[in-house]
């Protein structure tokens, strides 16, 4: 126990514990959002809020943590959500993707495979796949429940209508498990490959009060169409500081008469390709 | 021959309020009933009930599936029901915005009902649903246009392409002609009386405008206050009514 005065990992015990019954419950029914008793916590709503009351709820005083935003270890939500846990778990951090037991990550998959002895959480802004299709929350149940997705088709129809491919670049819809239809949160579809992984993953909405999982080594298929498949996009160059060609890049403006550069945007990935070359 | 929905005293109530009472019918295949009533005579109740939209309070409703012959249909599960409304079934809705998607394209509109029983080949979805834009008079250059673009009259047509898309066996029309004027609602009768004829389909039609019934319907069911007063073919209902009120409502059509 540090010497705060918060419990360990800010929640109380009993929350924790009602987090960790609806884990359970999502890792036993893959792809399944199971609802829970969100807790108003020390920061606003869209900050992560969900993943920070699952990454509470999982983490143990051995673990190490590792917090991204954007793939980036040094970008303002994943700084603050570090320090948060530093100060009232006073866990070891790192922003080694491999040595970290715990990750928590906003709308991106670090590019390094993980493995069975970790586990990787989501902040969810919206959970719902169905959501912008149907408005009703009871319908948008009942059509899970019964399996009824050919209206996610008719999202995806729209798209090749409109502009002649799958326009959906990020929270692409995947089906897990030959059952539900899941919002992987909004990584890039160039992630989606990277789901069916060997680590734990955990899906935490705080808002809409929403938690679910693909547990490791679960089929995760995404949606498309026979003539149409899903292509997980790749960029045209390498990344510009270490030269990864497999890589997700950022675009990042350098000065003001236009130039530009593409790098990585796992910092970690890149940086470490970097010193490995050096 | 057995009859394609077999109804026996199907009733509805809505607390001490009576919905519709006691009603039995047959529908043979091919067949199509009209049901006229003034607002209120539970008609559209009577719709409902037999769409699966509403859970009457007795009665069954006999359909015969295509696999399994005939089956009641208010015991089925409810994944079945909706299997048998989006494959066997359909609704056309009096208002066109109750049973288009607005804010999806004319295609993605037709194309619904295909993609919710598997189809998964966008080229083939596409190519149907031009078919059957074409089929209810509406250009193959609107395909990608949202039904919010489109006039009443087009955007009940649309509705009417997306529910026969796959090919349904029985469909149930609630006022198909409600709030289109004339000229437009002429044409329409016309699409829908040859679709009906060319496919051979079943069709219940309510209604309260007598033109729609006599241009339609082979039989017909007057109801009041709940209660069936008078059925028979179309002509000899219309032409020669018994019950007082069926002689009130055949009387009351202006004449121009």
């Amino acid at each position: 126990m540090s010497d705060t005065d918060y419990n360990f990992a800010y929640l109380d015990e009993q929350t924790k514990r009602m987090i960790r019954r609806a884990i359970l419950k999502g890792v036993a029914v893959p792809g399944y959002q199971v609802p829970f008793a969100s807790r108003e916590m020390p920061m606003p709503y869209g900050w992560g809020t969900g993943g920070v009351q699952v990454t509470a709820a999982c983490l143990t005083p051995e673990d190490t943590l590792k917090v991204i935003d954007q793939g980036a270890d040094d970008t303002t939500n994943a700084v603050s959500i570090r320090k948060f846990f530093q100060k009232t778990a006073d866990v070891a951090v790192t922003e080694k993707t491999g040595e970290a037991t715990i990750i928590q990550t906003r709308h991106r998959i670090p590019e390094q495979a993980l493995g069975e002895e970790q586990i990787l959480v989501y902040q969810v802004p919206i959970p719902e796949p169905l959501r912008f299709l149907e408005p009703s929350e009871v319908e948008t149940r009942k059509m899970h429940a019964l399996e009824d997705y050919g209206l996610m088709h008719v999202k995806l129809y729209e798209d090749i209508a409109r502009h002649g491919e799958i326009a959906t670049a990020y929270a692409y819809p995947v089906k897990v498990e030959g059952r539900y239809v899941m919002d992987p949160s909004p990584i890039p579809k160039f992630d989606n490959p990277k789901l069916e992984s060997a680590a734990l993953q955990l899906f935490g909405a705080g808002r809409e009060q929403r938690i679910y999982a693909v547990p490791p080594y679960t089929q995760v298929v995404s949606l498309d169409f026979e003539d149409y498949p899903f292509d997980p996009s790749k960029p045209a160059h390498p990344c510009a500081l270490c030269g990864a060609a497999d890589s997700y890049l950022d675009e990042v403006i350098t000065d003001d008469a236009g130039s530009r550069m593409f790098v990585c945007s796992d910092t970690d990935y890149c940086a470490s390709r970097r010193e490995d070359a050096a | 021959m057995t009859p394609l929905l077999d109804v026996q005293g199907l009733s509805k109530r809505y607390g001490g309020r009576i919905g519709c009472a006691e009603v039995s019918f047959q529908l043979y295949p091919g067949e199509v009933l009209g049901i006229v009533g003034e607002s209120g005579s539970g008609k559209s109740t009577l719709l409902n009930c037999l769409a699966g939209h509403l859970a009457p309070d007795t009665g069954q409703v006999i359909f015969d599936t295509r696999s399994d012959g005939p089956r009641d249909v208010l015991s089925m599960s409810e994944p079945e029901r909706r299997m048998l409304g989006r494959t066997d079934w359909a609704f056309v809705h009096q208002n066109p915005r109750d049973g288009l998607r607005m804010r999806i394209s004319a295609g993605g509109n037709v194309g619904e009902r295909l993609m919710a029983v598997g189809a998964q080949h966008y080229g083939a979805i596409r190519e149907q649903a031009t078919d059957w834009l074409g089929r209810v008079e509406i250009s193959e250059a609107r395909i990608d246009d949202r039904p919010s673009a489109f006039s009443g009259g087009m955007q009940q047509r649309l509705q009417i392409a997306r529910n026969l898309v796959t090919g349904p066996r029985l469909v149930f029309m609630d006022e198909p002609t409600g709030g289109l004027d004339v000229s437009v609602q002429a044409r329409l009768l016309d699409l829908i009386r040859g679709l009906v004829r060319r496919m051979g389909l079943s069709a219940i039609v309510v209604t309260h405008d007598l033109a729609v019934v006599r241009l339609l319907a082979d039989r017909l069911m007057v109801m009041k206050d709940g209660h069936v007063i008078e059925t028979g073919l179309t002509d000899q209902v219309l032409d020669d009514p018994q019950a007082p009120y069926t002689q009130l409502l055949v009387s009351s059509v202006l004449q121009v």
